[in-house]
């Protein structure tokens, strides 16, 4: 029993001594963020590999997570004669929901865990050590750069999953079910408000952008530098992300929407 | 203290250092000199804390006690501004090299460069050229980290340390896991580049011949103490039975060469336990 409470007592203060240091961390990349801003080029470069390299798992997953929401909503829309509302269904759920929850966790898997893996791998191989005897500050030159460039991309990677998406639902609903084609765009005009839903959708994915880029980023750096750590803090980024991304949403989900 | 290094001349001076990592004492109350324009070498087995001595005198761990002067300045008191100014007259050789791996040689020699002063493309590239060139690699210029060898990275590394004309390089087992040409190469460099520039070099090590072919001075150090120091040839003619066993390789001595353990009979007939 004892031994029991010694552990949960030392692990309790492991996770306290770790979102300490992930709190400063933080603080860190958030002031490195103003030497980041006269160097776009350095920006540039990391929204390539973390925005336009996931564009296609994004724009994939996208269309089929669109196309099934046609089918599903169709079957059971058309039990109430309501499959013209279908194109309201399949945006609300996409703008609202699925658009930044799944891919902020598309995101995690695929960018996240590149971070993590190679924030880690430069520890290992003692880049950022030998960064900071050259006098550069990794967190200015390494890290802020990629923690803007996720911040900034989770949205319109979330923007473009939404919009594929309507499009898969409106293949199939219109295209294969016989949805009118009028119905779902002008419906959709009609129902989806740009503040409600839009504006809460995008300020959704850049909340799971920060969270993501920042445990992402956070893992690799605090990684024990050795193959077996760098594996294991890659599998916590992707693990932890997935957490925050749905305990999130689920606070945020309240937040907006409640009041409705 | 040692006598033949006087203070005065020294531009980095380690004094009463304690360093302890866990229940360890990696230091224990050591002293040193480094005379300003000349190779001082730290030898001493895998494992006794060389590294750690390097990032002590870079400034990135704090000791426990002591205080590491670099040209009259204490590293560990000094702002964080203060500090990488200091640092961009410092060069170090990693092991690894610690090239950056997205980069090509050429991006790698004119990292430093590019962040810290505002030349003209131009300019830079004269100087890596001219950097690359001291190392005998200006033709590796546009090759990636992954395709160079140890030996070629460790000298690409070696540019890169110099690029901003450092008044002083640390250099971490520079010889370990080399071919004996790109070990005599990098022996020849360390010597002349610190001849040519002038610089003061520290150099941890524990490959003997190359050591002390061009070492002026030398710490052997064991167990967080200092156990013998001196010129090459007094170095060599120590009567300290650990310095003897260091330098001729013996593989039994002061130091042992079995890891503490429990009695060897003993242990083999108690049955049932695994460990």
């Amino acid at each position: 029993m004892i031994e029991f409470l010694q552990l949960l007592g030392k692990s309790t203060r492991a996770s306290f001594t770790k979102l300490g240091r992930a709190s400063f961390f933080l603080i860190q990349i958030v002031s490195g963020i103003a030497s980041v801003l006269p160097r776009p080029r350095l920006l540039l470069k990391q929204m390539y590999s973390v925005g336009v390299l996931s564009f296609l798992i994004i724009t994939i997953s996208g269309l089929f997570v669109g196309m099934v929401l046609g089918l599903q909503g169709y079957y059971t829309l058309s039990d109430f004669g309501a499959e013209e509302t279908l194109g309201v269904m399949v945006a609300a759920s996409l703008v609202r929901e699925l658009g930044p929850v799944v891919s902020a966790l598309l995101f995690a898997g695929r960018a996240g865990s590149a971070l993590t893996a190679e924030i880690g791998l430069m520890k290992a191989t003692e880049q950022l050590s030998g960064m900071e005897m050259m006098a550069v500050d990794p967190i200015k030159r390494i890290i802020s750069p990629r923690f803007l460039a996720g911040l900034l991309s989770m949205p319109l990677l979330a923007a473009l999953f939404s919009a594929v998406g309507i499009i898969g639902g409106q293949l199939v609903g219109s295209g294969l079910l016989g949805v009118d084609e009028g119905a779902y765009w002008s419906q959709m005009q009609a129902n989806i408000d740009f503040q409600d839903d839009i504006i809460n959708g995008v300020l959704k994915s850049l909340v799971f952008g920060f969270v993501t880029s920042w445990i992402a980023l956070f893992e690799g750096y605090d990684s024990i530098p050795t193959s077996e750590g760098v594996s294991r803090a890659t599998t916590r980024t992707v693990v932890n992300s997935a957490f925050s991304i749905l305990g999130l949403d689920f606070i945020l989900t309240a937040l907006m929407f409640g009041d409705d | 203290m040692d006598k033949s290094v006087s203070p005065q001349n020294s531009l980095v001076s380690v004094r009463h250092l304690t360093f302890t990592r866990g229940d360890t004492k990696i230091f224990d109350d050591i002293s040193m000199e480094f005379e300003r324009g000349k190779i001082t070498a730290i030898m001493g087995p895998s494992g006794t804390g060389k590294t750690t001595l390097l990032k002590l005198i870079g400034g990135q761990l704090f000791p426990n006690q002591g205080i590491i002067n670099i040209d009259n300045k204490n590293v560990h008191q000094l702002r964080r501004a203060d500090l990488y100014s200091l640092r961009k007259r410092m060069g170090m050789l990693f092991q690894s090299g610690a090239l950056l791996t997205d980069m090509n040689v050429y991006d790698n020699v004119a990292f430093p460069l590019r962040e810290h002063t505002h030349l003209p493309e131009s300019m830079i590239r004269t100087l890596v050229l001219m950097k690359l060139q001291a190392v005998g690699l200006r033709g590796a210029r546009n090759l990636m980290p992954n395709e160079l060898s140890g030996g070629m990275a460790r000298r690409v590394a070696l540019a890169r340390a110099i690029a901003l004309d450092p008044m002083m390089i640390m250099y971490d087992e520079p010889f370990t896991g080399q071919d004996p040409i790109s070990k005599g190469a990098l022996v020849h460099l360390i010597k002349s580049l610190n001849n040519t520039l002038g610089l003061t070099s520290i150099m941890v090590s524990h490959d003997v011949q190359e050591t002390t072919a061009i070492a002026d001075y030398i710490y052997v150090i064991s167990g967080g103490k200092i156990v013998g120091q001196g010129t090459p040839q007094e170095i060599k003619q120590s009567s300290s039975e650990w310095v003897q066993q260091f330098m001729t390789g013996t593989a039994d001595g002061p130091v042992h060469f079995h890891y503490p353990a429990k009695d060897y009979v003993d242990d083999l007939l108690s049955s049932g336990k695994r460990y």
